[in-house]
């Protein structure tokens, strides 16, 4: 095996053990998707049962976008926690003195997530498909490519949180969970894009995830997504991933030049 | 000897700082040489040792560890290096030997299963070797993080006060070990203590720090005979109380 698999997988499980041997940390991946699923989902149901009309497929949508809601933030969050871990156990330094290289590293956080990634949304599809019949196979193939740039554009956004951590400490700690949600209305998850005013629309258009839900939206509707879709969702999700790694390596690099770096967890 | 560490006109000023904390700062560290890097609290040791460490870019000047820039060429320098301080700890959720295997990868050293072996029993670990590190007692995980930093046959060891939490009986046990390790490998060690006694003891040579410029440098009984005290805690108190050093005729 290469050296650098080696340390990928080092790292790996390093990360993995941390629910080894943690109950609340594996709780902690499951009961927030799950929360959120089975209050939107009665609350859906509620709706539906009180109003008449085309909001018969309002469950459905709602479902589907929680469902993939969950695959871009678990990602964010699975790849800024990995670094946050270092800093809180004041590990970060025996890491940044290590051989590894940056990108096995990042590598490492990436598989991680992906594995907390797969497991909830496992979870959630039998979930919903158990309390609202719904079926996550209903989106068809047209899934993969959508959820994989949802987890792309979550892992982007992680590295750029990362970063921020690494260059301000804990002060960016509140940027870290909020940036998510910052994205998520212009991100267009629970309502098409039109339905945002125009100024909106305008910095809905720049994200990768707008296009994501819309086609989950057109796949669950129309069973297919429009072929108009995929450049911008390819292109976005692409420069995405490149903007984040870039703002990552640049943050970093700022820490090394303010001193910081050494010093996270310790001040 | 070559050099394992060559830090010239180092300078490096944290921002909105009124002084740089390392100021044009030079010295070597010979290979198979212990360092004693001393001074008071705000002295520069701590940032010097971070810049070897290419944990900061310097203001100005460089550092080399074995002829290698420690940032520009970190796929050469960090193999051939280490480091354990106080302030820096190994995950808490992970058992002893699995940290030391997981280390052990990530150093690419993962099949010298013996020499892991071999270190916790002479850092008289093997009997916790399956316990997790956060139950340990801080003298433990401090041997520990020494086992994790000689993992990789280091030819250049960086301690940041190893000795800090360990009890007089242990601390001199490890001291003994780590020269004996040191002498076996022919292993340049820069070490920080504000143990006076210990760095006498330990070290070959000791670069006194003052508001991040060097005061003196020199075997310990030279530093000693050179400014006429009778012991390095004397003298560490006079730097720390005057900031200078004052030449004895």
């Amino acid at each position: 095996m290469s050296a650098s698999l080696v340390r990928i997988g080092a790292m790996f499980q390093r990360y993995v053990s941390l629910h080894r041997r943690s109950l609340i940390r594996s709780f902690d991946i499951f009961f927030w998707p799950v929360m959120d699923l089975l209050i939107w989902g009665f609350v859906t149901r509620y709706i539906q049962e009180i109003a008449a009309g085309p909001v018969a497929q309002l469950l459905i949508f709602l479902i589907g976008a929680l469902i993939s809601w969950d695959i871009h933030y678990r990602g964010q969050q699975a790849v800024t926690i990995s670094l946050m871990e270092e800093i809180w156990t004041r590990n970060l330094v025996n890491i940044l003195i290590a051989p590894v290289r940056l990108w096995e590293w990042i590598a490492a956080t990436f598989l991680y997530a992906a594995l907390k990634v797969a497991i909830v949304t496992v979870l959630l599809a039998i979930l919903a498909k158990w309390l609202y019949a719904f079926e996550l196979a209903r989106i068809g193939w047209a899934f993969v490519p959508l959820a994989g740039s949802l987890l792309l554009f979550g892992w982007a956004v992680g590295l750029f949180t990362a970063g921020l951590l690494l260059r301000f400490g804990y002060a960016a700690e509140a940027l870290i969970w909020g940036i998510p949600f910052l994205l998520q209305p212009f991100s267009c998850v629970f309502y098409p894009v039109s339905t945002l005013p125009p100024w909106a629309q305008a910095i809905a258009r720049w994200l990768p995830s707008t296009y994501a839900f819309e086609g989950l939206r057109m796949a669950l509707r129309d069973g297919a997504v429009a072929g108009t879709l995929w450049p911008p969702l390819v292109g976005l999700t692409a420069c995405a991933f490149g903007l984040g790694t870039a703002c990552f390596v640049w943050l970093l690099h700022r820490a090394r030049a303010t001193g910081r770096l050494g010093r996270l967890g310790q001040d | 000897m070559s050099s394992a560490i060559q830090v010239s006109q180092l300078v490096y000023r944290y921002q909105r700082a009124e002084r740089p904390a390392v100021d044009r700062l030079d010295f070597t560290v010979a290979g198979g040489e212990i360092l004693g890097l001393l001074g008071p609290n705000g002295a520069g040791k701590t940032t010097t040792l971070h810049a070897i460490l290419g944990l900061l870019t310097p203001t100005a000047g460089s550092v080399k560890v074995f002829g290698c820039s420690p940032l520009a060429e970190r796929s050469r320098v960090m193999p051939r290096l280490n480091f354990a301080s106080v302030d820096v700890d190994l995950p808490s959720n992970l058992l002893v030997a699995e940290c030391l295997r997981i280390f052990a990868k990530l150093y690419g050293v993962h099949r010298d299963v013996r020499y892991s072996e071999e270190l916790m029993e002479r850092f008289r670990l093997i009997e916790v070797r399956r316990q997790r590190i956060g139950t340990l007692s801080a003298g433990e995980q401090m041997r520990l993080k020494l086992c994790k930093a000689l993992l990789n046959r280091p030819d250049l060891l960086i301690l940041d006060e190893p000795t800090l939490n360990l009890d007089p009986y242990m601390a001199q046990t490890v001291r003994e070990l780590l020269k004996t390790i040191q002498r076996e490998r022919g292993m340049a060690i820069l070490h920080t203590s504000h143990n006076m006694q210990e760095v006498e003891r330990f070290c070959d040579r000791i670069l006194f720090l003052h508001q991040g410029r060097k005061l003196a440098e020199g075997s310990p009984s030279e530093v000693l005979a050179r400014f006429g005290s009778r012991s390095l805690d004397e003298l560490f108190i006079r730097v720390a109380t005057s900031g200078e050093l004052y030449h004895t005729p």
